[in-house]
């Protein structure tokens, strides 16, 4: 209780959080003032040493950790709760949405998910309404979203399909080059390639949209499917419990021997305690704060707990393949690098698919009954290990060789990989080149990924968006976007005691936050 | 078929994805070997095939270069570090590293870079000084079935006979041709040859719709004067009032010593050519 004390003083004193900031942080200590849910003592113990780990979702969950509203349902039904009718009218179709996004709750107090939106609002745009008023009513709305949710996290899915509202976004995000909202753009082999193309000359302004692979994601979670937050694909109506990982960096580091053993004895035994903490952490959500039986999303169907899951992430994959290649004698063969390595990461992600595959878990009805693995991109306390599956930041080896030894991964992987590339700002001048890599990326399996340019503004730092210019004198001055410092404590492995004052949150939380 | 796969050149290397050797992502092939000797040459260990003297053997500081018992220079590509030494110390303007590979061994590194392309461009070098090569190499990828989509391109100083054009004509989607100038004599001093038979590549290229682009790489104070920029414009829009024309401004990177002084323009004054060939027609006008 001394401990919690000190700790809210701490927070209701500290001139470099802003207010907003205070009322999050203080909710997050009282929640953790709260017992943990049940654990048996070797999951707890691996809880404490972070070999497995909760992402810092607080002790007792109060909401799930992604929600996806059924925004249409919304729209064509209103919502009672928050007294409003269904919208006639396009300006109406805003505000309504505007206002729904304020209630819909998640582990970052922030909406991850606003909609399909080209989908949602296409029916609400009158054929003689001109371009030019298209894009101011949606450049308010942009505004209002990135001032009123100032949070990285947030996320809109546009496509597969052209229609003028999608046009009309990438024409908004090239001229506000705003951080919110990220942008994810749904690709089939039928998407135009002039919309593709469009969306390219966007990523090189603002480093959105992400790129997903429609045809994959609608065969693991049907048509009715969203990412949100950083690269996570969900059922919409449904989403995610909650986000439990396993450091595979910590877990070869308790383990005595190579590959083989690794993968026999100390993979089922990992996944099992990661399994536990999932379903401590689900049953507190269900059965003890009840989320489903009072939120009004449940009450009045917009979500729906048989669509929920959770997902199951590992992450420091390529730091545990290169420590098993040491062990079994191979100490110059590197994942990315050595055909033996990259065959070594792919049975390890084989191997734990089977075990997620074999572990029932209640309330996870979006996976039929099982979790979904995930390929966690990492937060800023990831000091020794690389995001999820990838290649180690600087080891990557030419685009073709980086693209052929992740992309075997990526249909392992349904809630949720993805990758970043960089390309040389030489292709501005042919944005075509990079319509050429995302329809080949995608057919060859990859499920999400996007571009840094070397010279863009905007940089994905592990999957979430940062301006360069917001990181320079953060320490001193603080954020408007609360991602911008969840960026500069990963970018130059910050102590994460450093508090700064920001507008724009990236509230999946860091430890102290 | 068989005669195709098993045809050879002599190739300086590979990009297996390249955003600036025409439309959209392509796998450039390298040749060996160039007819011109030009000032500004950006890769002059590509000019001459090697004539293994042997110096760069001794030179190298990875062991990756030996001599076989025919006097031969033997490159390892295993065990080469890549720092290009043997570049810096070739007298010959060539390089080691090149090697004779069939078209069968080229289709084996396209293959799996395909989905991401659009095309392949075979660039040098000079690509027409190998022509029966590359007229090879396009016709197997226009005969197999998961290649044939991808358009096949030709980058080339446009100094060769219209006979390996109508060669290439049946296989080959366009080409991109560098006019290094449109006077003779600065033409000649700069490159060593006559840009007669450049101005007639343009010319029969353009006819057959082959023509994708002209390159006009300007040198500050040597091939940029404002009426010569002026008359090359007109020249251009004579051929194809529509064409694709990129200015490039020279760079140092990677070019050798010159006789003549050798200056970068700015950015303001590839912007200023830009503008005078721009007024000529009705161009597509890159500027880089």
């Amino acid at each position: 209780m001394d401990t919690f004390k000190a700790e809210a003083e701490r927070l209701v004193t500290d001139p470099a959080i802003g207010y907003d900031q205070k009322v999050r942080r203080l909710a997050g200590l009282a929640v953790s003032a709260l017992p943990y849910p049940s654990l048996s003592p070797l999951c707890a113990e691996a809880l404490d040493a972070r070999v497995i780990c909760d992402m810092f979702e607080g002790n007792r969950p109060i909401t799930p950790r992604y929600v996806l509203p059924d925004y249409a349902k919304a729209l064509r039904n209103g919502v009672r709760y928050l007294e409003l009718e269904p919208p006639t009218t396009l300006d109406d179709a805003l505000s309504f949405l505007t206002i729904l996004y304020t209630q819909v709750p998640s582990v970052t107090t922030y909406p991850v998910y606003l909609g399909d939106l080209d989908a949602l609002l296409e029916p609400f745009v009158p054929a003689d309404l001109p371009d030019v008023e298209l894009d101011a009513k949606l450049r308010r709305f942009w505004i209002q979203l990135d001032r009123l949710l100032p949070d990285a996290f947030v996320h809109a899915n546009v496509g597969p399909s052209d229609s003028r509202v999608v046009r009309s976004i990438w024409r908004v995000e090239r001229s506000l080059r705003q951080v919110v909202p990220n942008l994810t753009l749904k690709v089939t082999p039928d998407t135009p390639d002039d919309l593709i193309e469009d969306a390219v000359r966007t990523v090189f302004v603002t480093g959105k949209p992400h790129f997903v692979n429609h045809p994959m994601m609608v065969a693991d979670h049907g048509t009715d499917y969203a990412v949100v937050s950083c690269y996570n694909s969900l059922k919409t109506r449904g989403g995610a419990h909650s986000l439990v990982r396993l450091n595979l960096l910590e877990a070869v580091r308790r383990h005595v021997g190579g590959v083989d053993a690794f993968v026999t004895e100390a993979l089922p035994h990992w996944v099992e305690l990661t399994a536990e903490l999932g379903e401590a952490r689900i049953r507190s959500l269900v059965e003890d704060q009840k989320f489903f039986e009072t939120n009004f999303l449940a009450t009045e169907g917009l979500i729906d707990l048989d669509r929920f899951s959770l997902m199951f992430g590992i992450f420091g994959l390529a730091e545990c393949v290169n420590e098993l290649m040491v062990r079994d004698g191979q100490s110059d063969a590197r994942y990315g690098h050595d055909a033996a390595a990259n065959e070594v990461a792919w049975r390890l992600t084989r191997r734990i698919a089977e075990l997620v595959a074999e572990r029932p878990l209640p309330y996870c009805g979006g996976g039929g009954g099982f979790a979904y693995l995930h390929s966690q991109s990492g937060i800023d306390l990831d000091l020794d290990t690389t995001a999820g599956t990838r290649l180690p930041i600087g080891d990557e080896p030419g685009m073709l060789e980086h693209i052929s030894t992740v992309a075997p991964h990526h249909a392992l992987f349904p809630a949720g990989i993805s990758d970043i590339f960089h390309v040389e700002e030489t292709v501005q001048n042919n944005p075509r080149a990079m319509v050429d890599v995302i329809r080949g990326a995608l057919e060859v399996g990859m499920r999400d990924f996007t571009f840094n340019l070397d010279s863009n503004e905007f940089i994905r730092i592990t999957g979430y968006l940062v301006r360069k210019s917001d990181l320079i004198g953060i320490e001193e001055h603080g954020a408007r976007h609360s991602s911008d410092y969840l960026a500069a404590t990963a970018e130059v492995n910050h102590t994460v005691t450093t508090r700064a004052v920001k507008r724009v949150m990236a509230a999946e939380l860091s430890a102290g936050a | 078929m068989a005669e195709l796969v098993e045809a050879s050149g002599l190739i300086t290397d590979f990009i297996e994805f390249s955003a600036v050797d025409g439309p959209g992502n392509r796998f450039v092939v390298f040749t060996q070997g160039c007819n011109l000797d030009c000032v500004a040459c950006h890769n002059p260990y590509t000019i001459n095939p090697c004539i293994d003297c042997g110096d760069c053997v001794v030179s190298c500081p990875s062991g990756a270069l030996s001599l076989d018992i025919a006097g031969k220079v033997l490159w390892d590509a295993d065990t080469c570090t890549g720092g290009d030494t043997c570049i810096d110390v070739c007298e010959y303007d060539s390089t080691p590293k090149a090697r004779t590979l069939a078209v069968a061994d080229v289709l084996t590194r396209l293959r799996p870079a395909a989905p991401f392309l659009s095309g392949v461009t075979v660039s040098g070098g000079e690509a027409t000084q190998q022509a029966g090569f590359v007229r090879a190499l396009f016709a197997a990828i226009k005969a197999d079935p998961k290649l044939s989509r991808l358009t096949c391109f030709v980058d080339s100083n446009g100094d060769t006979d219209s006979g390996d054009w109508d060669n290439l004509a049946d296989v080959m989607d366009a080409a991109m041709i560098d006019l290094k100038c449109l006077d003779d004599v600065i033409h000649r001093r700069i490159t060593g040859s006559s840009n007669a038979r450049v101005l007639d590549s343009i010319r029969l290229l353009a006819s057959r719709r082959q023509l994708y682009e002209v390159r006009l790489l300007l040198l500050a104070g040597v091939n940029d004067a404002d009426d010569l920029l002026a008359e090359t414009g007109r020249w251009l829009a004579s051929v194809d009032p529509r064409m694709r024309v990129k200015v490039i401004g020279y760079r140092h990177h990677g070019v050798r010593p010159s006789p003549i002084p050798l200056r970068e323009p700015s950015a303001e004054q590839r912007a200023h050519y830009a503008e005078i060939v721009r007024a000529q027609g009705d161009f597509e006008i890159v500027v880089v």
